[in-house]
């Protein structure tokens, strides 16, 4: 048996019986990063001392307490994204001016995971501080998809999705601003969970778009994300967009619930009558490509199946959501990335060659950002200047506001929303690397979701060409159970999750 | 929407980014398609909208105004990663010349 290929859920079970040890699914995830990542290259770096010191401990602990409920992580490997704070291990978020960076504290999630005992084996790769959607923008250079070396992983979580996809861990956190938890699992065929903003802290994650910036979850299922989200959510007072508004429904309640529902001991087959999915017209436009169309209708076939009922709905500013997105982002992003000045961390030039402050700023930043950083930079300050604010910058704003009224408005007629993840399968790694207006239109379906904050994830079903489709569900404001039931439901009755890239 | 050199030229100075010749170039051209592309927010009827900067709903969030002790040892990993200290600051050029 091949530990590593385990899910979360499994693997756990397999734990509490004591027929597996952390210390063997460790090994297990160890050993296959050996065998495949010098081709796949998810991982930027990889901590296999600290790991298995840290999978003793997990089994140590689990010893001493015999089978642990409500510890679903104890002993479970996972990757992380490089922009997310871990302490004494590098987080350089791929860009050349954080190379070499230790962070001196754990970031939120990091902290929840290790006090559940889950055990970090490395870091992954992302397209440089997650700005796009292929992780070719990495300055350690590409990852490539599992399922076809040739093309892209999608991104900018592109480290962790392939990571997860060709079984080097059990799970993956990533980070998911405009698309870049979704896109690269339904590009790598696996599930990418984006909660709600707010649901998790964002203290630790080097920021990069303040206002829809979330932690998330890359894993072999659906109900596996649900599961680590279990652990990473909560309230912290160093992210007080964490303090949900009242009357916001809590995680554990509405989620547990509905867990027990559908997979609790002797339940019944899974349903989803009652069920009410809503399609949004505008996103199922001509440019999506046949097989990957195909993949989704015979879902949509399935999902009716389960007993769920469809019913069209209409977000009419949805061809806004992009040059929204691509005007709110940038801008965000010259202000967080103005703290890389060479003067605190990170890549400095001084000396003769910088005789003014100025000069140190301007050369340790030309020198130390890659070419789509600096884009977004200066987009972003031009954006945000003098005499353009208005036209640019307060205008994305208001447009960003009928775009979140618009989806709360359909879904509240409806459980959820459902949609391709991205209009076509993995493209081929160069294909469209120099053409940054393209690569931003790969988050087309995408950053509706991010703007509105909206909790969304996207589940493996099927393949185009060989190479693997996702759908993605959007659900309401904190409500995430929603996604777990349908997506849970769904691969129950499915085994999209099960095919796995030879490798 | 095309931005002239001197534009870009004025763009980078205020990021505070050092651009090659070439650079300038290419991220002139790349930025003004960008631009072009989200000119069409302007045709968006947003007549008595409010701006959205956050999706919350929360407001104010306040803290007690005090010191808080940081771990010693989490202090001093932060300022070694400086490229230059002095009596556990961080040390700069002169700002004013």
């Amino acid at each position: 048996m091949e530990l590593n290929r385990l899910t979360i859920k499994e693997a756990s079970e397999k734990l509490d019986k004591g027929e597996i040890t952390s210390v063997e699914l460790t090994e297990a995830c160890l050993a296959r990063i050996k065998e495949v990542d010098g081709k796949i290259k998810a991982c930027l770096a990889v901590c296999a001392e600290e790991a298995l010191a840290e999978a003793k401990k997990a089994d140590e602990r689990r010893k001493n307490v015999g089978a642990i409920h409500g510890l679903p992580l104890l002993g479970i490997p996972y990757l992380c994204k490089m922009n997310i704070m871990t302490k004494g291990i590098e987080t350089n978020a791929a860009s050349k001016i954080l190379k070499g960076y230790i962070a001196p504290y754990d970031a939120t999630v990091i902290k929840k995971l290790k006090a559940a005992g889950a055990v970090l084996l490395g870091k992954t790769n992302l397209d440089e501080f997650a700005h796009g959607a292929s992780t070719e923008n990495s300055a350690f250079g590409p990852t490539y998809n599992p399922w076809d070396l040739k093309r892209v992983p999608g991104g900018s979580s592109g480290g962790s999705a392939a990571g997860v996809a060709a079984d080097m861990c059990i799970f993956a956190l990533g980070t998911d601003t405009g698309g870049s938890i979704r896109q690269p699992a339904s590009f790598c065929g696996v599930a990418g969970l984006k909660p709600t903003y707010g649901r998790a802290s964002r203290f630790g994650l080097i920021a990069m778009t303040s206002s829809t910036d979330v932690p998330g979850v890359i894993a072999k299922t659906a109900e596996d994300t649900g599961l680590v989200l279990s652990v990473i959510a909560g309230k912290d007072k160093n992210d007080s967009t964490t303090t949900v508004a009242d009357g916001a429904p809590a995680l554990s309640d509405s989620y547990s619930e509905q867990r027990e529902e559908c997979h609790g001991a002797g339940a019944p087959q899974p349903t989803l009558k009652g069920i009410k999915i809503g399609l949004p017209k505008e996103y199922f436009i001509d440019g999506i490509e046949k097989g990957t169309r195909e993949a989704i209708d015979n879902a949509i076939e399935k999902l009716k199946e389960l007993g769920a009922e469809f019913t069209e709905v209409s977000l009419p500013h949805t061809k806004y959501a992009i040059p929204v997105y691509y005007i709110i982002t940038p801008s965000e992003i010259s202000s967080n990335l103005a703290r890389f000045d060479g003067i605190k961390y990170g890549l400095s030039r001084r000396g003769e060659a910088a005789p003014r402050l100025y000069d140190v700023y301007a050369k340790s930043r030309g020198k130390g950002f890659g070419p789509e950083v600096k884009r977004r930079i200066m987009l972003g300050t031009y954006a945000l200047s003098a005499g353009y604010y208005d036209a640019y910058y307060l205008q994305a704003q208001k447009v960003r506001t009928k775009i979140k009224e618009e989806m709360d408005e359909a879904l509240k007629k409806v459980d959820c929303l459902l949609t391709p993840s991205s209009p076509h399968p993995a493209f081929k790694i160069g294909e469209q690397s120099d053409d940054p207006l393209k690569m931003y239109l790969e988050d087309i379906f995408m950053s509706g979701p991010s703007l509105a904050g909206l909790p969304a994830i996207s589940i493996p079903c099927g393949f185009d060409n060989d190479l693997p489709v996702g759908m993605q569900l959007i659900g309401g404001r904190f409500d995430e159970a929603i996604l777990f039931r349908v997506g849970g439901s769904y691969e129950n009755a499915t085994e999209w999750n099960k095919d796995k890239p030879l490798l | 929407m095309v931005l002239s050199e001197d534009q870009i030229k004025h763009i980078a100075k205020l990021a505070r980014l050092e651009l090659s010749e070439a650079e300038l170039k290419k991220y002139g051209s790349q930025l003004s398609d960008v631009l072009s592309y989200v000119d069409q927010l302007r045709e968006a009827d947003v007549d008595g909208v409010e701006p959205t900067a956050q999706v919350t709903g929360l407001e104010n969030i306040f803290r007690e105004d005090a010191v808080e002790e940081w771990d010693g040892v989490e202090r001093m990993a932060a300022l070694d990663q400086a490229p230059d200290t002095e009596d556990g600051q961080v040390k700069v050029k002169r700002v004013l010349s």
